[in-house]
């Protein structure tokens, strides 16, 4: 249950953030988020990770689909050198995921570190 | 223990935010960059996005509303002219803007900027030649005029509303992958970009490498290799013309003997010059030859084929006048195009207005030049070229009575050895508004009116072509074009006595022109505008047989229709090869051809003439022509040790018919002397081995070999279009090279209801994300044409109507 309420937080405020602050919110929203929200570290990272690539990955797919995947064809061959949507789709996805991972797992340690210390 | 897990979680974060968020591994932050919410994403633009809206901007003083048809081009009406011309710069923003910003900054000499210190050499280029100052007088030329001032402070205003209102989603995706913004558009931008055109199209010259061959070459073999007039000509101006005698009496300055025509001074400089072949096709035929009784205009401008194209495509109506055809993101106007009473189009006049003085300074100040026996002040203009990633550059250049220093011990494209200074006299710094040709010719009803209009045009020079519905048909070679004596400007000159100035401009009135000729048609395709009787030298650089082949065709042609002139401007037939191949054949030592050399030549022998996209033959004879041109002039050319103009083939074809003991069959390495058999089995042999090596890759089919194709302008391959199966080429109608050709083809029927089609190698968005930013292209390339809608305002609810745009 934490874990659901955690990951909709983190994609709800990271999309809002993302509106107005640079990309790299993310990875505060998912700090914070983990601080507010205890989970186990590696319960934490796997929700930070999952999170946005669910937002990230789903926008992006959703976005090519609507585009016919046009302008992925011609971005992942000029990026990547081979025609793949799906590559350029996932790597936005694994980038967005990865940030925000550390972000909850650095979050989930200072939640710790702050517990111990107030015992 | 756990103190540390967390300071290496929070480390390992920081490090991937950084990594995501440098400008060093990218020019843009790749987190960024894939944001789904801002970054290239968001120029992935919905296949069924609906281009309706309701705008409001103060700047306009009526309505105009925007009729998008289904290929998104859009048909504007306006309430008053500037409104039209405000609504033109926002819709060249809203989708060109990374082109028409990029070229100008090119124009500008400022692409280190954007790109780091690669493009150094080509900004100080643009530097040296005086771009900016150029464009700097033609601003002051539009300040005169309150029309054209009116109508470029609109346009600018419009490309600033869109640029004002862009945010970090909606930047082009250009920007976000090269890393930088937009500026505010100005007048000077626009400016600039005609005068990225004059570059283009009135900028080629071979000033230094003719002073070369000149000095190398005894004047009679430079006669042969450098003629001025091929035996294949077929001017614009039919011969046998009279002309009057001239306004203008040139005179040869008395030291050219010694110090111009047997100057033995060799140069090493060679500059970044545009394509020789940028020219094109137009024609227009009286009503006595067409089927309609009308006449019928066609123009196909060569130019580099880029992404996003040069050329935006629109309609634009105002109470004053109505006008289609396509335009230049970049400026106001409809460049070549129609409206309701005639049609217009050009060619480029292929003369030469760009020529160098060696000046003489004082000492290594260079404060003064020694000129007509005094020393003269200099004056120094430092340019300042900012670096991506690297501190400014700082180049001065020296400013004189014939133009800037291009050339000096500091700068010569790289190449130069010598330490000399050489300043460049072009035409496009003087000032001129050709802006206002444009407008004029938007609104012209007669030919009365397009002669007023082309008076406007200065620099480049073009063939200005003409018909109107009342019937008449006209073309002329029209520029401000210097009177110079015989040869002058065609090698570098002395900058120290006023003689070799030029000496005065050619009447516009004595341009050569045609109107409504008995014979029933005008046409231009770059050749020479007219016959040694012309009493003005015209130099430059005129290749005959596009020409030859447009003028003969025409002649035979009765009874025309719109479809017999579309199959003429995709016609694949080559002139040249016709002309050539039996000395190929003649001279061919078969006997020496080994078997798979001999199967060649038999293809090679049954070529139909023609570069269709299937053709074998036609492969085996451009490149055999090519190696032919390699054995005969290359040995004494590498010889030299320095730069020189590499010989036209209508030369080589035309000295091959004179002289059958041509001193250049020989090949100087070697022992014997070679004869010209000798020669065209060397060629053979040569280019079969090219050949065959593309035969075992199934790449000898003609359009295989030549390979065109579509190049984004920031040469990115995956925002191409690669491999066109496309036929044509050099020497025949149908132009396009590997990445130079039709930029744009257009026929108009001039029936009391116009008959206009028209196709384009492009697509009317320039967002490689938009399902519209290359949809022309292949009907482009398999030769067919878009049937032109000339919208009227009575038709909103028709069908073609796909969005609706408000502006008020």
């Amino acid at each position: 249950m934490k874990f659901i309420i955690s990951s909709i937080l983190i994609i709800f405020f990271s999309f809002l953030g993302c509106l107005f602050f640079p990309w790299w919110i993310i990875a505060i929203v998912a700090f914070i988020i983990s601080i507010l929200i205890y989970q186990e570290h590696f319960v934490s990272f796997i929700c930070g990770f999952i999170s946005l690539f669910l937002l990230w990955g789903g926008l992006s797919f959703w976005i090519s689909l609507e585009n016919a995947h046009i302008l992925a064809h011609r971005v992942s061959l000029l990026i990547f050198k081979t025609d793949s949507p799906f590559l350029l789709i996932f790597v936005t996805a694994f980038i967005g995921a990865l940030v925000a991972g550390f972000g909850a797992l650095t979050g989930s340690y200072v939640r710790k570190e702050k517990q111990q210390k107030s015992l | 223990m756990k103190i540390l897990s967390l300071i290496v979680s929070a480390i390992v974060t920081i490090i991937l935010v950084l990594l995501f968020n440098t400008r060093m591994l990218l020019p843009v932050p790749l987190g960024q960059l894939l944001n789904p919410q801002e970054g290239l994403w968001q120029n992935a633009e919905p296949v069924d996005q609906n281009y309706s809206a309701q705008l409001s901007f103060p700047q306009l003083e009526g309505k105009v509303k925007v009729y998008f048809d289904e290929r998104l081009v859009p048909h504007v009406f306006a309430d008053n002219n500037n409104d039209a011309y405000f609504v033109q710069g926002y819709l060249h923003a809203k989708f060109r803007l990374w082109q028409m910003e990029f070229q100008t900054r090119a124009a500008a000499g400022r692409l280190s900027e954007i790109i780091g210190p690669k493009a150094l050499d080509y900004d100080r280029d643009k530097r040296r030649l005086g771009m900016v100052y150029a464009a700097e007088n033609s601003l002051q030329a539009i300040d005169d005029d309150p029309e054209t001032l009116a109508e470029c402070n609109s346009y600018t205003s419009g490309v600033n509303a869109y640029i004002e209102n862009l945010t970090e989603s909606t930047l082009p995706v250009e920007y976000k992958l090269l890393g930088y913004k937009p500026e505010k558009w100005s007048n000077l931008k626009s400016a600039l970009f005609l005068k990225y055109m004059a570059l283009e199209l009135a900028g080629y010259e071979n000033d230094f490498e003719s002073t070369n061959a000149k000095s190398v070459f005894s004047s009679a073999d430079f006669e042969k290799i450098y003629p001025i007039v091929m035996d294949s000509l077929d001017p614009i101006v039919p011969k046998g013309t009279i002309f009057s005698s001239p306004a203008i009496q040139v005179k040869v300055p008395s030291t050219a003997a010694s110090l111009y025509y047997d100057n033995k001074d060799s140069t090493s400089i060679t500059e970044q010059k545009p394509d020789k072949d940028n020219g094109s096709n137009n024609w227009a035929v009286s009503g006595q030859k067409t089927k309609s009784g009308y006449p019928i205009l066609c123009n196909d401008p060569h130019l580099d084929l880029n992404l996003p194209s040069i050329w935006y495509e629109m309609q634009m109506s105002t109470p004053s006048y109505n006008a289609y055809g396509v335009t230049f993101p970049g400026a106001p106007s409809i460049i070549i195009g129609f409206n309701d009473s005639c049609a217009f189009g050009f060619t480029n006049a292929q003369r030469d207005v760009r020529d160098y003085y060696e000046i003489i300074f004082n000492d290594s100040s260079r404060s003064k030049y020694w000129f007509d026996s005094s020393w003269v002040p200099s004056t120094f203009r430092i340019e300042d070229i900012k670096i991506k990633g690297e501190p400014d550059f700082l180049d001065t250049v020296i400013y004189t009575k014939f133009g800037p220093v291009m050339y000096d011990q500091k700068y010569s494209g790289g190449r130069s050895t010598h330490h000399k200074d050489y300043a460049v006299r072009w035409k496009a710094h003087d000032r001129s508004n050709e802006l206002k040709m444009f407008t004029l010719l938007n609104k012209a009803n007669n030919y009365g009116d397009y002669l007023k209009a082309i008076k406007y045009l200065h620099t480049p020079g073009q063939n200005c072509i003409f018909a109107s519905k009342s019937g008449d048909i006209a073309i002329w070679d029209q520029g401000e074009f210097p009177a110079k004596w015989y040869r002058q400007g065609d090698f570098v000159m002395p900058g120290t006595d006023s003689s070799y100035l030029w000496q005065g401009m050619i009447p516009q009135a004595e341009n050569p022109h045609v109107v409504n000729p008995e014979r029933g048609y005008v046409s231009s395709a770059n050749q020479m505008p007219a016959d040694t009787s012309y009493p003005y030298y015209l130099g430059g650089s005129f290749p005959p047989y596009r020409g030859w082949e447009i003028n003969k065709r025409l002649e035979a042609m009765n009874n025309i229709s719109p479809q017999d002139m579309m199959e003429l401007q995709t016609d694949n037939f080559n002139v040249f090869g016709k002309m050539a191949l039996p000395i190929l054949i003649k001279n061919m030592q078969v006997d020496k051809l080994s078997p798979q050399e001999k199967k060649y030549f038999s293809i090679l022998k049954r070529w139909n003439f023609r570069n269709d996209t299937d053709s074998k033959g036609a492969t085996l004879f451009v490149v055999t022509w090519d190696s032919l041109e390699t054995v005969i002039w290359k040995d004494e050319f590498l010889q030299s040790g320095v730069q020189l103009p590499w010989p036209t083939e209508s030369t080589l074809l035309d000295d091959i018919n004179k002289y059958p003991d041509f001193k250049f069959y020989d090949n100087i390495n070697t022992l014997t002397v070679e004869t010209l058999p000798d020669d065209v089995t060397a060629a053979f042999k040569m280019a079969t081995a090219v050949i065959r090596k593309a035969d075992e890759n199934g790449k000898m089919a003609w359009a295989k070999y030549k390979d065109t194709h579509v190049e984004h302008l920031a040469r990115l391959d995956a925002f191409s279009r690669l491999h066109l199966p496309v036929g044509g080429g050099l020497n025949t109608i149908n132009a396009a090279k590997a990445q130079h050709g039709p930029s744009w083809r257009m026929v108009v029927s001039l029936t009391p209801e116009t008959e206009a089609y028209g196709v384009y190698p492009g697509g009317e968005s320039g967002d490689p994300g938009s399902k519209y930013y290359d949809d022309f292209i292949d009907k482009w390339a398999a030769g067919k044409y878009f049937r032109l809608w000339m919208m009227k305002s009575s038709e909103v609810n028709d069908q073609r109507v796909k969005y609706t745009m408000s502006f008020n």
